[in-house]
């Protein structure tokens, strides 16, 4: 079993949840955090002073999936996310050691 | 239950400010007794009564109540907004309560200050005071064709407009009851005279300086106090490093269009009727809003890359104040020549502002960059652009008049200016000095909203 995050640009959220449904993804974490990279911050401009923000908006999504899943959900996320420029964000790819279905107290890829 | 220093100094300036009412009344109370017996002596030696002329009457009555708008909510949301969201409510009281504080001391005393029998060209008498002899029959000389209380109460409006603007500069740092001294001391120390010396009889208007609604009497005055005052203040703590963005600038766009709207009463309306003067001051007053917005937006786009919705507003602003002291006397290119001024000179204060002088000024909100600046760049074109066929008492150099208008203004300007600058020094170093004018730095972090009010806008 893996985890994957990937941090992504929020107006491409719909698309990426889309494209995971589509290969059987059955669930995913979402939350908005911020957060910076190779990608400037943004300006803001009052009456000329200038104020700029270093820490850009972005969506993190969380997944666990099966081990055989893993490639496919990485070039599905890769494919639905990305736009081209500076700040289409990252995907990172961990193992989990178990997982467990709270309601049934089934353990293991069958808790997934 | 004990009172300690720390409240008894907190309620100081209120108890200042009933003490003032209550020295006003008691005046009245004296003035009245005193002016009933020479009354009946006083009637024959008078010409035949002026008689209210209905029309006239409705405008200013619907003016008057146009300039109210200004302040409460014009002025208010336009500053409020341009405050972070935990000063918001305390920007909305200080223009708020200086409006209703100015109200109550112009009938009590102001008007006759600034309006009532002149005495040495400086002041007026307490004649007046408690409006005693302020009626509803016309004066000889303040609108002749409407009742004396209604120049009275489109008077009040202008006193009570005129503190509130200079509390943009002061925003987000000063202690609520402190500002509400300055207010008062303010506009006994400073509106009250120079009114006086423009409008009400004074040597500036004798001299033959011109100031249609306000160019000098409002917003050069709000602006030289707005920058003495900020400097002595000093600085918003992190200000200019830590970002202070705008809470709510659609807020600031709703003020925008409050305050435009109240000007055509502002400037319309100082025709004292319903006339041809108010109908040019009425067109004069839109078309330089409308072209200071235009070129404030085109130079800020050629400047710094984009246009911005502030920098429009600003610009609206900046074109009313500079249009306010000719509105009454230029035609329609004229006009549009004073929006482009404003447009143009209003930004590069406004710039400077930001890029020499922040390190001294924290004009929070622009006052002086657009009150003040924009204000003086009108009275200055008045002195080339003013035409008696408009309805000006003399022509200014560009119409045939030579320099003497020109050099009218110019006096008025600087000596209203040195005037202002000297006494709101004054008075604010009594205020910061006796009560401490700013908050402490645990309620700047915290913010008036909370410190000074206990009540947040958004929860």
């Amino acid at each position: 079993m893996k985890m994957i995050e990937a941090v992504i640009k929020p107006f491409k959220l719909d698309e990426v949840k889309d494209a995971l449904m589509e290969i059987g993804v059955q669930g995913m974490t979402v939350s908005e955090v911020k957060g910076f990279g190779r990608q400037k911050g943004t300006k803001e401009v009052y009456r000329g002073a200038e104020y700029t923000t270093d820490f850009v908006p972005k969506v993190k999504i969380e997944l666990y999936v099966a081990d055989n899943m893993v490639s496919r959900v990485v070039e599905t996320i890769t494919r639905s996310a990305k736009t081209g420029s500076v700040g289409d964000g990252k995907i990172f790819v961990s193992d989990i050691s178990n997982v467990v279905r709270i309601r049934t107290g089934e353990t293991g890829e069958s808790a997934l | 239950m004990s009172l300690d220093m720390s409240s008894m100094k907190k309620f100081l300036p209120v108890l200042l400010i009933c003490l003032l009412m209550l020295a006003g009344g008691t005046a009245i109370y004296v003035e009245d007794v005193a002016a009933q017996a020479p009354a009946a002596e006083a009637a024959p030696a008078a010409e035949a009564p002026l008689k209210a002329d209905s029309g006239d009457t409705a405008w200013i009555l619907a003016s008057s109540a146009l300039v109210m708008l200004m302040t409460l909510p014009g002025l208010a949301l336009f500053y409020g907004g341009l405050t972070r969201s935990k000063n918001i409510l305390g920007t909305l009281m200080h223009c708020f309560l200086t409006l209703c504080l100015g109200s109550i001391m112009w009938v009590l005393f102001g008007y006759s200050l600034a309006f009532g029998p002149d005495v040495g060209g400086v002041i007026g008498s307490l004649e007046w005071i408690g409006l005693s002899g302020v009626g509803t029959e016309p004066h000889s000389v303040y609108g002749t064709t409407i009742p004396h209380m209604l120049f009275m109460v489109f008077q009040l409006m202008f006193a009570g407009i005129t503190p509130a603007l200079i509390v943009g500069a002061l925003a987000e740092r000063v202690r609520f009851s402190a500002l509400l001294a300055f207010v008062c001391l303010w506009s006994v120390g400073v509106y009250y005279p120079v009114a006086h010396w423009i409008w009400g009889g004074g040597w500036l208007g004798a001299m033959g300086a011109l100031d249609f609604a306000g160019g000098t009497v409002v917003h050069a005055t709000c602006g030289m106090a707005a920058l003495v005052a900020c400097i002595v203040l000093g600085t918003r703590t992190g200000y200019p490093k830590h970002p202070m963005p705008p809470n709510n600038l659609p807020f600031t766009l709703l003020g925008t269009g409050l305050l435009w709207f109240g000007w055509f009463g502002f400037n319309a309306g100082s025709s004292l009727g319903a006339n041809a003067q108010a109908v040019g001051a009425f067109v004069a007053t839109h078309i330089a809003a409308s072209t200071a917005v235009v070129v404030w937006m085109f130079i800020e786009w050629m400047h710094r890359g984009k246009p911005t919705m502030l920098g429009a507003a600003t610009g609206a602003i900046a074109g009313l104040a500079t249009i306010t002291p000719v509105a009454g006397y230029v035609s329609l290119f004229p006009a549009l020549l004073v929006g482009v001024c404003a447009g143009t000179i209003c930004y590069i204060a406004v710039f400077l502002k930001n890029k020499v002088g922040h390190a001294v000024v924290d004009d929070a909100l622009d006052v002086v960059g657009v009150h003040g600046v924009g204000g003086i760049t009108g009275c200055l074109l008045g002195g080339l652009f003013a035409s008696k066929a408009m309805g000006a008492a003399s022509d200014g150099l560009f119409y045939g008049g030579g320099f003497s208008l020109l050099w009218a203004q110019i006096v008025m300007v600087v000596s209203v200016c040195v005037f202002t600058g000297i006494v709101s020094w004054i008075l604010v170093m009594i205020v910061h000095g006796i009560w401490g004018f700013r908050v402490t730095p645990d309620e700047e972090q915290t913010g008036l909203d909370l410190s000074q009010h206990e009540e947040k806008a958004y929860s």
